[in-house]
């Protein structure tokens, strides 16, 4: 039923009201819920006030021990939910602005943390171990922002894209913006994009191809629309040059305030916090492949191009981000209103527990490929794979190495 | 002058407007825009899936 919705032909003059459900008849479970959206940028005044109680300086690291320790357990612990608003309340639910504000209002407490760590890192009471764990933890949290970023920038209101490109200042990230909305989304699950990973590709070599191939990427579309407008790549009306400058402007500000001591640790936390999200990225679509058609195109993003799950603590934690088939399929649905859809693949925990799995390949490997050749019914071709590995993985599955792509 | 409408998202492309931001000004023929121009809303429709639009 889900995919009959994700492709049917959308009318935009009219509504398709079906009046089965009245919104008053129906509560929405996680309403509430996303207000703990803002545990994770409360991290560093946790972390802060957690060591001024104990004095114990494990607790900066409280950020990377919420969201690869707590939040795996939890997710265990928690359970699934993969029920679904009803249809016929999905453009009320939208609406609502109740849900906007939970994500606009972990923009400021996410800098409020920033602000806190730099003059941490520069009142000279933290050793240089401290300091590197209260980064760890504030990367964590501008890992955390580009997901909210990622929220914000497929809405069509500039308010909301300023937000989010302000959300992705803090790791430098701001090219993410144009290259996950206009080449990931045009090209997921294809061997040309940089931020589907493949069969055979472990997460630290995945890493440095979609960092520098997005990069790379997002250049060539805003280089591509400046040419058509007639400017010059080199303005700050370039949507690259502009995200970086506000970076560039904030750790500028940051090192006259709090001195020069706090930039090695700004870029610190950045290169975490990017990376943070590039394991999502690695994590969404894992081997996938969308099939080439006669004419030359790929098909249309389907449910089965994205790995999902219902983990309510992750998808608490990264508003719905694990519904990420009904994501590809309506990208500008706003998190609330985002559907569990059935001929999704499914993860087998949430993405917080697939992140550290991530890290170690051997594991991953142990987990993820016999479930990726169970969704291809044992069919190891059909799966976007690694080029490089590409005869040895065909050849461990009995298939010649001829096999078409 | 005519309209196309997205077929996966709620955006139109009108000749009279254009899409400046796009490099596509107000009078911009649809036959003028590339065929491998994307959706500036949902990024997932390109140029060739958009569908005229007839009325509103």
């Amino acid at each position: 039923m889900e995919a009959t919705t994700a492709d049917s032909h959308h009318h935009h003059h009219h509504d398709h009201e079906r009046v089965e459900v009245n919104p008053a008849d129906w509560t929405d479970p996680k309403r509430y819920a996303w207000l703990l959206g803002i545990v994770v940028p409360l991290a560093p005044f946790m972390a802060w006030g957690s060591v001024a109680l104990t004095g114990f300086g494990g607790f900066w690291l409280l950020g990377p021990v919420l969201v690869f320790g707590a939040f795996p357990l939890l997710d265990i612990a928690v359970g699934v939910d993969p029920s679904n608003p009803p249809d016929s309340i999905l453009k009320w639910l939208e609406q609502d602005r109740y849900y906007r504000w939970c994500t606009y209002i972990f923009i400021p407490v996410q800098y409020a943390g920033l602000i806190l760590a730099c003059w941490l890192w520069s009142s000279g009471d933290l050793s240089v171990l401290d300091g590197l764990g209260l980064a760890f933890t504030v990367g964590v949290v501008g890992g955390i922002a580009i997901n909210t970023a990622h929220e914000l920038g497929h809405k069509r209101a500039s308010s909301e894209r300023w937000l989010s490109r302000v959300a992705l200042a803090q790791t430098g990230y701001g090219h993410f913006f144009i290259e996950h909305n206009r080449g990931h989304h045009v090209r997921v699950a294809t061997p040309e994009d940089p931020a589907s990973s493949r069969l055979g590709e472990s997460f630290w070599a995945f890493l440095p191809r979609t960092v520098f191939g997005s990069l790379r990427s997002a250049w060539g579309i805003e280089a591509e629309r400046l040419d058509r407008v007639g400017e010059s790549h080199w303005t700050l009306r370039n949507d690259i040059l502009g995200a970086w400058a506000m970076t560039v402007g904030l750790f500028a500000v940051l090192a006259i305030v709090f001195g020069p001591v706090v930039l090695p640790y700004l870029v610190i936390q950045a290169v975490i916090g990017f990376s943070l999200l590039e394991v999502v990225n690695y994590l969404e679509h894992y081997g996938l492949r969308r099939d080439k058609r006669e004419d030359g195109r790929y098909e249309r993003c389907r449910p089965e191009h994205s790995w999902n799950s219902n983990n309510v603590a992750s998808n608490v934690l990264l508003y719905h981000l694990q519904r990420h088939s009904d994501h590809h399929a309506n990208p500008t649905r706003r998190y609330q209103a985002l559907r569990h859809v059935e001929e999704a693949p499914q993860l087998p925990t949430g993405y917080a527990g697939m992140i550290v799995l991530a890290w170690f390949p051997p594991l991953w490997r142990r987990v993820m490929d016999p479930r990726l050749l169970d969704h291809f019914e044992g069919d190891v071709t059909r799966a976007n794979i690694q080029p490089r590995k590409r005869a040895r993985i065909l050849a461990r599955h009995g298939v010649g190495a001829e096999a078409a792509p | 002058v005519s309209r196309w409408a997205c077929p996966g998202c709620g955006y139109f492309y009108d000749e009279a407007a254009g899409h400046p931001r796009e490099g596509f000004p107000p009078g911009t023929p649809w036959a003028d825009v590339p065929d491998h121009w994307v959706c500036p809303d949902c990024g997932v429709r390109e140029k060739v899936d958009f569908e005229l639009a007839t009325d509103d």
